[in-house]
């Protein structure tokens, strides 16, 4: 077998994937009776027509970021981090509560405090699955997928009770919204007449650090040992339940530190639905960009414009922005099944074999 | 008094969800496949349910055969669905957790979508009702818990040692019992391994769909985003729960479902505690239960998650 | 189709796998109640030759005949319809049903539309034992089963399902001497009615129950004949290839200090009974002592004890000295323990890293190779290079992945880490299982090399013969006790078999 064809063979299949989950939203749009390719088109390209709605795309990239780094050091140090959402969700709560504790802090003290704040919160949050796989075995799947349902009601109960915006109560409305926050939490935002801000270079930075700690370090190597062989590393002498904590800490510091952003960067306080579906769609952005820094980083951007796209199809061509939470599902579907074929290579070699059947050996 | 009353024959009739969904998933985890999606079946079981007596209602009075024709509509699509599953999980051998998640997400956003489409807002149905048994309902205390129930709620309790039967009393049972715990020895035995994992997936999925069906046109009697929220997450914790058996896991759907219907007292009734702590508790439950139920991990099918390769040499 | 099988032939069978030809050719023939045996090293293709005769593959090229007719099998289903029945070297049974579950399952004639009907399995399976002398208890769970147990169910359930033609893989692996002898003379009494064919690379057993051999090399047939023709030598020389010599330990050992000493050890298995009761064993320090004992009577609790990866009740293990029970398994590789465990593809790699990433496993953290808080690359790079080198581990670049080595060089990666970071004792478990004979005289001669050294090395092995070549001593394990510990020259095969079988002196 050549490497040509190894490549082709690998192309090839990625390729059918794509398409495959192209046509798998399409059978969707077609049952709803939109036009399948301009929906698309507004999905991929709208976002990029003005600085507008491009910043918007890189607002939303940076978060999708720090979660999708998150998860993929608990991924590859062999633990499924589902809830990003209720991690996030804990360090919004945690930056909040600082903020508002401390509002006369100069600006940097209190912007790192309350950054470091948000991830501690995360850490926490995360730490519990995290505790609960280690010592008592249990799946992880299962319990973070409850811890967000328990997250989501705490931060509901929180902004609805104790952190309620004074202003609120006054007006009688009872949004449940923490009131504004200092600006001296206020991440600054650079490009004018957009909301794009610093963060963006805080995401970037993580990416590279993450880079460097998990294929440069012994930490980072025990931790990949541990996500790639359990029993292996054991025997190796790695303590395998305790880099297990320590992957969902870090897993969940980065959720919440996702938070911190959000907040100190977009929203300036705390209300409903800032996490609107980060949590998971950082999961989606971890396995499309092959749980790597390097790809993560575009596949946060790929995720972003078709969060900002996804929001325009109702009125552009009449599709809900539900559509979206469609392929970001149908991806990690089609992602998860190439996966196994790609590394394959018993079938790989039944297909080498059926091209070239004069090669008998 | 009345309150227990109240709080039981709630929590009977809002068990049902989770009773029908759990035993699917525990035909689809005896085989050896756990499946995260189901959350994402019973939400398009949900919006099905509804759609075939809304369209012809319009909200108002529709014929039982409308209702009946809902029920079909989501539990045959429930079951293309568990096929779909079997797809990606067994014939491309995906990672089973990821892949449910992301079945889960598939789901929910086609049925948000495609309700958002076709529907819209909150429109409700007349959904299904039956009259309350006469003479038995009238028992006290017993009478409204048991006989005054929604006819689905006696199906989906009588479908529990059917269950049972069907697991360990036939032959597919016998199979699905075997390609769970030790496939390579069903295969060697000449048993289609993927076949019968196809087939519990599509048996979990009807369930599954059902279920979601039974929210939308039983309990809610309309469709939301957040009709389902997490009973099918809790679904598949409950197989756990259940040691993977019809009538444990029936008593942890009650428990689970009294948990839930607590929220809902306290609510109606205008205690004043935070009502998302209430909320909170079925899900806080769960976790209490794996984290100690030690036992269930050595019950457990021996091969559940592990994708069957018959090529793969040892 | 009851009619007996006078005649099975499989003709110029070939069978390809990636990157392997496990099957090239291969024909053979057994007529009318005769026996074949089916010999050859690990590897050579035996298993998935038979697994093609039952179904479970499909041949690239070749046809089988079974009384002069060609037949075609895509599955088991279709193998046993035909009359044809295989007792796997794993038994093929659910540990958590029921002996007649177990049979059920493959019992098609019991299966009606809504109803399983255990009274005629359960009938069945009265006939068949009575017929064979193979008395089985139908209500008990395959767990509740010793493995000798075990093998008889899977018979009876062969037979059950209406065998005509007998395959079994390797079944005296597990049993001891005894129980091999009692195994043989049964299946010699059942040739009056069936046609066997059994794989095995024991010649005791091919010699005593074959008619004819056929041996196998790399998936081809290297010699086909009848035993009768042949002496004991002559088909150990053509099983091999060539007059082999293994690595012998020729030397008197001499007393040295006490390397380790175990002390009343009580270790529970996984199951939750003691699998170690009171075990007492002590090696010094450049002496190879031989665990022998059938596998499964606490081999690899022992080894998982001695190296911090399993709880230890009561007792005391001393290292060097200093005590080490309890302590984790960072502690006991710091200590100084070397360990090739049992098995090589999950415990002893980590099979997606690259080699090079492999042979610094348990090291990663080592000023070595550091600089600072990061991995210093070119340090890893030079010693992987010098370990490949040293220990001739056959690959293209030490980037490859660990886990797409051959057997035999996997276990010298393993065995190139372990020796190379200079400990002061070793245990190796099952070192040569599975590999072919170059490799396995390799790491024979490494470990008899660490012995004239100064090592102390504990060699836990079902091979008899591994066992009688390497050790100074030979100490027998039954059921979690060591039965007793002989000097090489007072070990014979016949003393130790009695041993294994847990029959004291």
């Amino acid at each position: 077998m050549t490497k040509q064809f190894r490549i082709l063979y690998k192309v090839c299949i990625i390729l059918l994937a794509v398409i495959a989950a192209m046509a798998l939203g399409a059978v969707i749009l077609v049952a709803i009776g939109a036009d399948v390719f301009k929906t698309y088109a507004v999905i991929l390209f709208e976002p990029l027509k003005n600085i507008g709605l491009l910043s918007e795309v890189f607002i939303r990239m940076i978060p999708l970021t720090i979660i999708a780094l998150g998860i993929a050091v608990a991924y590859r140090s062999g633990i499924i981090n589902i809830g990003a959402e209720g991690q996030m969700a804990i360090g919004i709560l945690t930056t909040t509560a600082v903020a508002l504790a401390m509002p006369n802090l100069p600006k940097p003290l209190l912007l790192p405090l309350v950054l470091i704040a948000g991830a501690a919160g995360g850490a926490l949050w995360g730490a519990i699955p995290g505790i609960l796989k280690a010592k008592l075995q249990v799946s992880e799947l299962l319990s973070t997928v409850m811890l967000n349902y328990i997250a989501e009601q705490f931060y509901t109960f929180c902004l609805r009770k104790p952190m309620l915006d004074p202003a609120e109560m006054m007006n009688g409305s009872g949004t449940p919204q923490s009131m504004r926050l200092t600006k001296n939490i206020w991440l600054t935002r650079f490009v004018p007449g957009t909301r794009l801000h610093t963060g963006l270079f805080i995401a970037i930075a993580f990416a590279v650090l993450i880079y460097f700690m998990l294929w440069k370090t012994s930490f980072g190597y025990k931790m990949r040992a541990s996500g790639s062989s359990a029993r292996a590393a054991r025997y190796g002498g790695i303590n395998v339940p305790a880099f297990l904590i320590i992957a969902m800490l870090i897993s969940g510091a980065f959720a919440g530190l996702a938070g911190a952003v959000e907040i100190c960067g977009v929203h300036h306080r705390a209300i409903q639905g800032i996490t609107s579906g980060y949590g998971f769609s950082g999961i989606v952005v971890a396995l499309f960009g092959g749980l790597h820094p390097a790809g993560i980083i575009p596949a946060a951007f790929f995720f972003g414009l078709l969060l900002v796209g996804g929001n325009m199809t109702q009125n552009a061509v009449g599709v809900p922005a539900n559509m979206v939470q469609v392929l970001q599902g149908v991806i990690i579907l089609v992602i998860v099944a190439t996966q196994m074929v790609l590394s394959n290579e018993y079938l790989m070699e039944r297909v080498w074999r059926r091209f070239h059947k004069e090669e008998k050996a | 008094m009345n309150y227990i009353v109240t709080i039981l024959t709630l929590a009977i009739s809002s068990c049902v969800a989770l009773l029908l969904a759990s035993l699917g998933e525990m035909f689809n985890q005896r085989a050896g496949v756990f499946n995260l999606g189901c959350e994402g079946i019973m939400s398009m079981g949900a919006f099905l349910g509804m759609l075939v007596p809304y369209a012809v209602g319009r909200g108002g009075a529709t014929p039982e055969i409308c209702n009946v024709a809902g029920l079909l509509l989501a539990t045959g699509v429930g079951a293309l669905l568990g096929l779909f599953f079997g797809l990606i999980v067994v014939t491309f051998r995906a990672p089973q957790g990821i892949a449910g998640i992301g079945l889960q997400m598939f789901g929910v956003g086609t049925a948000g979508t495609l309700f958002r489409h076709f529907i819209g807002g909150t429109q409700s149905v007349p959904g299904i009702s039956t009259p309350p048994i006469p003479l038995l309902s009238k028992i006290p205390f017993l009478g409204p818990i048991f006989f005054s129930q929604n006819i689905m709620v006696y199906l989906a309790f009588l479908f529990v040692p059917l269950a049972w039967y069907l697991l360990f009393k036939t032959p597919w049972g016998l199979k699905i019992r075997a390609v769970g715990t030790n496939p390579r020895a069903a295969d060697s035995i000449g048993i289609p391994v993927n076949k019968i994992r196809y087939q519990s997936l599509a048996l979990g999925g009807a369930l599954a769909g059902l279920a979601g069906a039974y929210l939308s046109l039983c309990q809610a009697k309309m469709f939301s985003d957040s009709i389902v929220s997490g009973r099918g997450f809790i679904a598949v914790a409950l197989v756990y729960f259940g040691h993977w058996q019809p009538v444990k896991i029936m008593w942890g759907a009650l428990l689970f479902s009294l948990a839930q219907t607590f929220q809902t007292i306290i609510q109606s009734q205008g205690i004043n505690f935070p009502y998302e702590f209430a909320v909170m508790l079925p899900y806080v439950l769960v976790i209490v239960v794996l984290a100690f139920d030690r036992e269930s991990q050595r019950l457990g099918p021996t091969a559940l998650g592990q994708p069957f390769d018959r090529e793969i040499r040892t | 189709m009851d009619e007996k099988i006078t005649s099975l032939r499989m003709e110029h069978i070939t069978k390809r796998f990636p990157g392997v030809l496990a099957s090239d050719d291969i024909s053979l023939s057994v007529g009318d109640g005769e026996v074949l045996a089916l010999v050859g090293e690990n590897g050579a293709g035996k298993t998935t030759l038979m697994n093609i005769l039952m179904g479970l593959y499909q041949q690239d090229e070749g046809k089988i005949f079974i009384n002069g007719n060609e037949v075609k099998f895509h599955s088991p289903n279709d193998a046993f319809a035909h009359g044809l029945g295989m007792v796997h070297q794993q038994y093929m049974l659910v540990q958590n049903m029921t002996v007649l579950e177990n049979i059920a399952l493959g019992y098609q004639k019991a299966w009606k539309p809504f109803k399983l009907d255990l009274s005629m399995v359960r009938e069945r399976i009265t006939a068949i034992s009575e017929r064979y002398g193979l008395a089985v208890d139908p209500d008990a769970f395959i767990w509740q089963l010793s493995i000798g147990e075990q093998q008889r169910v899977e018979l009876v359930k062969t037979l059950c399902l209406g065998a005509r033609f007998l395959i079994l893989d390797e079944p005296t692996s597990a049993l001891t001497p005894q129980e091999t002898d009692e195994l043989i003379l049964l299946l010699k009494k059942m040739t009056s009615e069936l046609s066997i064919i059994f794989i095995s690379h024991k010649l005791q057993e091919v010699t005593s129950l074959s008619d004819k051999i056929t041996i196998l090399r790399h998936g081809k047939v290297t010699f086909s004949g009848n035993t009768k023709d042949h002496t004991q030598k002559e088909i150990a020389a053509l099983m091999t290839g060539h007059e082999v010599v293994m690595p012998q330990n020729t030397e008197t050992s001499c007393d040295k200090q006490e390397a380790l000493v175990i002390k009343d050890l009580d270790v529970k298995s996984d199951r939750g009974y003691l699998a170690l009761q009171h075990l007492n064993l002590t090696i010094h320090s450049g002496e190879i002592v031989g665990l022998a004992g059938v596998s499964g009577n606490g081999q690899r609790e022992l080894a998982e004890a001695i190296n911090g990866l399993r709880k230890i009740e009561s007792g005391t293990i001393t290292f060097l000295g200093k005590e080490i029970t309890g302590k984790s398994c960072r502690e006991v590789i710091d200590a100084g323990m070397g360990y090739i465990p049992e098995d090589r593809n999950t415990e002893g790699i980590v099979p997606p890293f690259s080699m090079k990433e492999n042979f610094i496993l348990k090291d990663s953290s080592e000023k070595e190779f550091n600089k600072g808080i990061f991995l210093d690359n070119k340090k890893i790079v030079d010693y992987a290079e010098a370990l490949r080198t040293e220990f001739d581990i056959r690959s293209p670049n030490i980037n490859v992945a660990a886990g797409a080595l051959s057997g035999g060089n996997i276990q010298k990666v393993i065995l190139a880490r372990e020796l190379t970071r200079s400990p002061k004792f070793l245990l190796a478990v099952y070192p040569i299982r599975g590999l072919d004979l170059g490799a396995a005289q390799f790491i024979h001669e490494q470990l008899l090399k660490k012995r004239r050294e100064g090592l102390g090395i504990l060699l836990i092995s079902e091979e008899l013969d591994e066992i009688l070549n390497m050790s100074d001593r030979v100490a027998v394990i039954f059921k979690g006790q060591i039965q007793k510990v002989l000097p090489r020259a007072e070990a014979t095969r016949s003393k130790l078999g009695i041993l294994m079988a847990g029959v004291k002196e």
